[in-house]
């Protein structure tokens, strides 16, 4: 294969990864947005997505189309159903202070993944995609699915965006975003519109594992790479500016791709966290972050 | 922590320190060899605790300079042929170093961005370790040979393989750390560090250079997790990278906050009920961390001050 080729298969590649990259990390910057709460749980959510795919194509049988549907449905719904009961046990507990969410996050991440590993057992597991068709470039064959994977990510952005600019809900969190208490002081149900979005971002996250899963497997430690990757994402970006967490996500997921075809994938981690470090001491807010409180 | 303390504050650590010295002609070998592990952790956690208890500093990376003594140590005594006490030093050295490194970054943020930037450092290193396989055995870890790990003392030879010598070695790091934590805790660098967690701006204003203080703790709880680092792999032949993946970060976290955070004594404390927690769990199941995660939000919830910082407020209740 040629240069050119290989290159374009790289920014291919890229785009994949930073697409359903630019999904997980709009969960985490969105719950930390409003909310001032760092998840560290949130790869465990996503991890919960690729499980409850698995399991629904396990139990559905030889329809990989329907399962993979019936997943996007039921995947959310389930970690957004958890994440409720998080918020409502756990989060509002502390009060949201910020050092106790990531402590008790943490200790979350350990539940979520360890008994992950008691039900669903230690081994990697497949799951077929929903389609197969190659698509022909002059050059090589490349999987449909995972233009697939682009088409249904980019439409989720757009979807959020939407949700956030044009509807009550996503007023609601903006006002909230702005200023907790004049917005409660507004008759905003701050309470509830706080669970709404811990539930919105670990659904986010949950429909990444979903895309993922007929890509890479099913597996109980799998959200420890999705959490960091999304972390250098929403830092760099700039905590609490969605459009930073996208801008970011497809820079860093693209570059992450294309080192990864020439270089090996630890390689492109290490650049990767090291290029963040210096944007952080050019501006340790993130490039779009306001200057924290 | 009191304001006013009449007491002489060096009375609870000799008591402490005796009752460990004791210890070892009573505990049976396992309960022996567990607190020579403990002992070494808790050295680990009481750096961690210079950062984020005393100066508020809540790094979820602590592995990393854990690691940098780990590897500094076990690698110049088996590369380079260092003596075991050269070998400690350079194992802390490489702690101290690679903590003002990271530290002028990632000092330049603040509350949660600091914690995130401390995460992917210590994954940076995580990664490094495997990278460079070749020598570093990666996952899989390389033992130090026995030959190695002796002390000498012009013709006497002492060796590390011996249980009584590991456990009064550990005890001397131990105290040598535990004392120096209280001894910080009195001093005016110690009271500016506490000034720092509870009020930054106004640190400040007063004139203090926060930056540098900032760093200073970081320096001194990254040397000491890097002696803890070494001595461990000094004192149990063993390096491997599973001690600088971040579970070996939180695991400092959690030993503080259990034990009670800012409290002298919390950080042995805070080992100590943790690991047989987690050696009693692992009996029962291979998903022993699930009870690390319980814990943590246990503790978050109900009992945020640690088992010292509550048996210290109920003392004070008694009294006042």
């Amino acid at each position: 294969m040629s240069f050119g080729a290989q290159l374009f298969l790289a920014v291919l590649e890229g785009t994949v990864t930073a697409s359903v990259l630019a999904v997980t990390a709009l969960g985490l910057s969105l719950v930390f947005g409003v909310m001032r709460v760092v998840n560290v749980a949130h790869g465990e959510f996503f991890m919960l997505g690729a499980v409850i795919a698995w399991s629904v194509a396990f139990t559905v049988g030889d329809m990989p189309l329907v399962s993979f549907l019936i997943a996007l449905i039921v995947g959310p719904l389930v970690v957004g159903g958890i994440a409720v009961a998080v918020d409502w046990l756990i989060l509002k507990r502390i009060d949201y202070n910020p050092e106790g969410t990531i402590v008790a996050t943490i200790g979350l991440l350990y539940i979520i993944q360890q008994a992950t590993l008691i039900l669903y057992g230690p081994e990697a597991r497949a799951v077929e995609p929903p389609f197969y068709f190659l698509i022909q470039f002059p050059w090589f064959g490349y999987s449909g699915y995972k233009l697939i994977v682009v088409g249904i990510s980019l439409m989720l952005l757009l979807g959020t965006w939407y949700g956030l600019t044009r509807t009550r809900l996503g007023l609601y969190m903006r006002a909230t975003q702005y200023d907790r208490e004049i917005a409660q002081a507004f008759g905003i149900p701050v309470r509830r519109v706080y669970a709404a979005v811990f539930a919105l971002g670990g659904g986010l996250a949950a429909i990444a594992g979903v895309l993922v899963v007929p890509i890479q497997q099913a597996h109980y430690l799998m959200g420890h790479n999705p959490l960091l990757m999304s972390f250098i994402v929403v830092i760099v970006g700039g905590l609490g500016s969605l459009r930073g967490t996208l801008l970011a996500a497809f820079v860093i997921g693209i570059s992450d791709g294309v080192i990864s075809v020439f270089f090996t994938p630890t390689l492109a981690k290490i650049v990767a966290t090291l290029l963040v470090s210096l944007v952080l001491v050019v501006r340790p807010a993130g490039l779009f972050g306001e200057t924290e409180p | 922590m009191t304001g006013r303390k009449q007491d002489n504050p060096w009375r609870t650590p000799m008591i402490v320190l005796v009752l460990l010295l004791a210890a070892q002609f009573v505990l049976p070998a396992y309960h022996h060899g567990n607190l020579t592990r403990i002992m070494v952790f808790a050295v680990f956690a009481i750096g961690y605790n210079l950062a984020f208890g005393y100066a508020g500093l809540l790094s979820l990376g602590h592995a990393m300079f854990f690691a940098a003594g780990l590897y500094g140590a076990g690698m110049s005594a088996h590369f380079l042929g260092f003596s075991m006490p050269l070998a400690f030093l350079f194992g802390g050295l490489c702690g101290l170093v690679l903590a003002l490194a990271v530290g002028l970054v990632a000092l330049r943020t603040r509350g949660v961005s600091f914690m995130i930037v401390t995460l992917m450092f210590s994954q940076v290193g995580f990664l490094t370790i495997l990278y460079f396989n070749e020598f570093t055995r990666g996952d899989e870890g390389f033992v130090l040979a026995q030959e190695i790990r002796q002390l000498r003392f012009g013709e006497t030879v002492l060796s590390l393989t011996d249980p009584t010598l590991r456990y009064n070695l550990a005890l001397g790091l131990f105290a040598a750390s535990y004392l120096l934590g209280v001894a910080l805790l009195r001093s005016p660098i110690g009271r500016v560090l506490v000034a720092l967690r509870e009020n930054e701006s106004r640190v400040q204003m007063l004139g203090y250079n926060t930056f540098g203080y900032r760093l200073l703790a970081l320096s001194i709880s990254g040397a000491l997790s890097g002696l803890s680092g070494a001595a461990y792999a000094l004192l149990f032949a063993y390096v491997g990278a599973t001690f600088a993946a971040t579970q070996y970060s939180i695991y400092p976290l959690l030993w503080v906050l259990l034990g009670g955070v800012g409290t002298a004594l919390g950080p042995l404390i805070g080992t100590g009920l943790m690991f047989y927690l987690v050696d009693f769990a692992s009996e029962i199941t291979s998903s022993y961390l699930i009870v690390v995660g319980v814990v943590l939000v246990l503790l978050v919830i109900v009992f945020p001050k640690g088992v010292i910082g509550t048996l210290q407020e109920k003392w004070r209740g008694l009294r006042s």
